[in-house]
């Protein structure tokens, strides 16, 4: 198979970056300063993330559509004013997650923003379910540039005027070299930030400017130790096919309205509710500077395995190892006393409240009247 | 002190009489990236040649180091545990890993000089 490219890719080679196939993409997993410093960087200031090869879909309908797309998802979408974002999940029958995303309504319809390795096999389940007047399209044509961290916030308005007046999980429209772009207040770090969706041609341009005015670029490397340390799962490790949001900790997604109603999974979802889970997804905490990774077993006190790690680093602002897995329901809460086995000896670590690192999202400057 | 020598596994070793002083190269580090966790062998064991003697890990991943010569561990430096931001900023100096008391000296001789690690570091890396 062919690894493809996005368009910024001659832009990160140009800023030394190395990369790393993620996805059938070759991007970029870290610059020349390296992944603590690009860390720190999106914590203390501002960088900019290249997630063009995310998928970005866009369905057209009006009212039945929104009907139709809630017999998919369990979000409340009918309460979602224009430009509102929620996370959401596509689910199998089972409960099971095939991807999670995040859904906007925009005036002609939806937006959803899918993970790069689901988004053909995402839009395959969407367009069986859908009826097949409305129509559907995976934009190839656009990237998808986060830009992250304090003073993003100021870097962005110089760029373009008025995003700061944004809320937390809405968008707007905005424009760039006299192109339409599409800007959400959201992020995949645990700061305050944006994503801009951008044709192909001028994002190169966009990019720069962020530069130019103080943002920098960082990497795959350290979008997972910031995100790890918000707590938020990454596809394909902490929540897949096998996982429910429910057990994935996530039930605050599911709007509570929705949970008589009928969706995908509804109805394993709906028992899960009630009847509650056996493994929970959960934060971990080394005692010691040893690091557990994917895959490693966790123990209880009497030498029983009670669970597994599905992502484990080195949280640079924590400084510290960080991790989150699932556990037995039994073991689920905090300050809970476990062992992981780490190149087969047991270490000590404790269960813990996700997130790691305290969220720092602004609500915008427009106070919340409506 | 004897000119400096070099194992295929990117570790470094320098010879003072008896005792030498291993660590890892700036090549391992700069492939590596930041590293942010080391394990070395515990004072008074015995490492054998080519052999597992500690660990380094980065924000990505977890490194096996191996010694390139066998002997008795005579000594750690406890600071590149403490903070092992230390290895990246001068890993062929005072990040050294461990001494040893070495038990075949004849081990030494199949070690690569500098300039020939340093083309094998270039061509591996390749």
């Amino acid at each position: 198979m062919n690894v493809k490219k996005t368009t910024l890719f001659n832009l990160h080679k140009k800023h030394g970056a190395k990369f790393v196939n993620f996805a059938g993409y070759e991007m970029p997993i870290q610059y020349k300063d390296g992944i603590i410093a690009e860390h720190n960087m999106t914590r203390k200031k501002s960088g900019i993330f290249d997630v063009s090869h995310m998928g970005q879909l866009f369905i057209k309908g009006k009212d039945d559509l929104t009907e139709n797309l809630q017999k998919i998802l369990p979000t409340d979408l009918k309460k979602l004013s224009i430009n509102q974002s929620k996370y959401s999940f596509l689910m199998k029958e089972n409960g099971g997650i095939y991807d999670d995303l995040i859904i906007t309504k925009i005036e002609d319809g939806y937006m959803i923003i899918l993970n790069a390795a689901c988004k053909e096999n995402d839009l395959s389940i969407i367009k069986s379910k859908l009826d097949s007047k409305f129509e559907l399209i995976l934009r190839d044509d656009l990237s998808l540039v986060a830009i992250q961290g304090p003073e993003s916030k100021d870097i962005l308005e110089k760029i373009i005027q008025g995003v700061k007046k944004i809320k937390f999980m809405n968008g707007n429209k905005f424009n760039f070299e006299s192109e339409d772009i599409y800007i959400t207040r959201s992020g995949y770090t645990g700061e305050d930030g944006f994503e801009i969706s951008i044709k192909n041609n001028s994002v190169n341009k966009l990019v720069e400017k962020m530069i130019e005015f103080g943002s920098n670029l960082i990497g795959l490397g350290a979008r997972d130790t910031l995100r790890l340390e918000a707590g938020l799962c990454l596809y394909g490790h902490d929540i897949n096919e096998e996982t429910s949001p429910i057990e994935a900790n996530l039930k605050w997604a599911i709007s509570k309205n929705r949970i008589n109603e009928e969706f995908t999974g509804a109805k394993e979802i709906k028992r899960q509710f009630n009847e509650g889970v056996k493994k929970l997804r959960v934060g971990i905490k080394p005692d010691s500077r040893v690091i557990a990774r994917e895959s490693t077993k966790i123990f209880d006190e009497k030498n029983n395995q009670i669970g597994k790690i599905t992502s484990g680093t080195f949280g640079p602002s924590v400084n510290g190892p960080i991790a989150m897995g699932y556990v037995s329901n039994l073991f689920s809460k905090s300050n809970t006393k476990v062992f992981l086995e780490v190149r087969g000896k047991k270490i000590s670590a404790s269960i813990c409240d996700l997130p790691f690192y305290k969220k720092n999202y602004v609500k915008g400057e427009i106070d919340v009247r409506s | 002190m004897s000119e400096v020598k070099f194992s295929k596994e990117h570790e470094w070793v320098t010879v003072a009489e008896d005792i030498a002083t291993i660590g890892i190269t700036k090549h391992a580090t700069d492939q590596l990236g930041d590293i942010v966790f080391a394990e070395l062998p515990d004072k008074g064991s015995n490492v054998e040649k080519d052999k597992t003697a500690g660990v380094v890990e980065s924000t990505k991943a977890a490194s096996d180091v191996y010694t390139p010569i066998s002997g008795e561990v005579v000594d750690i430096n406890q600071s590149i545990v403490d903070d092992p931001s230390k290895i990246n900023s001068d890993p062929e100096g005072s990040a050294w890993f461990f001494k040893l008391k070495i038990k075949d000296k004849s081990e030494i001789d199949t070690l690569m000089n500098r300039e020939e690690y340093e083309k094998f570091a270039k061509e591996s890396s390749n």
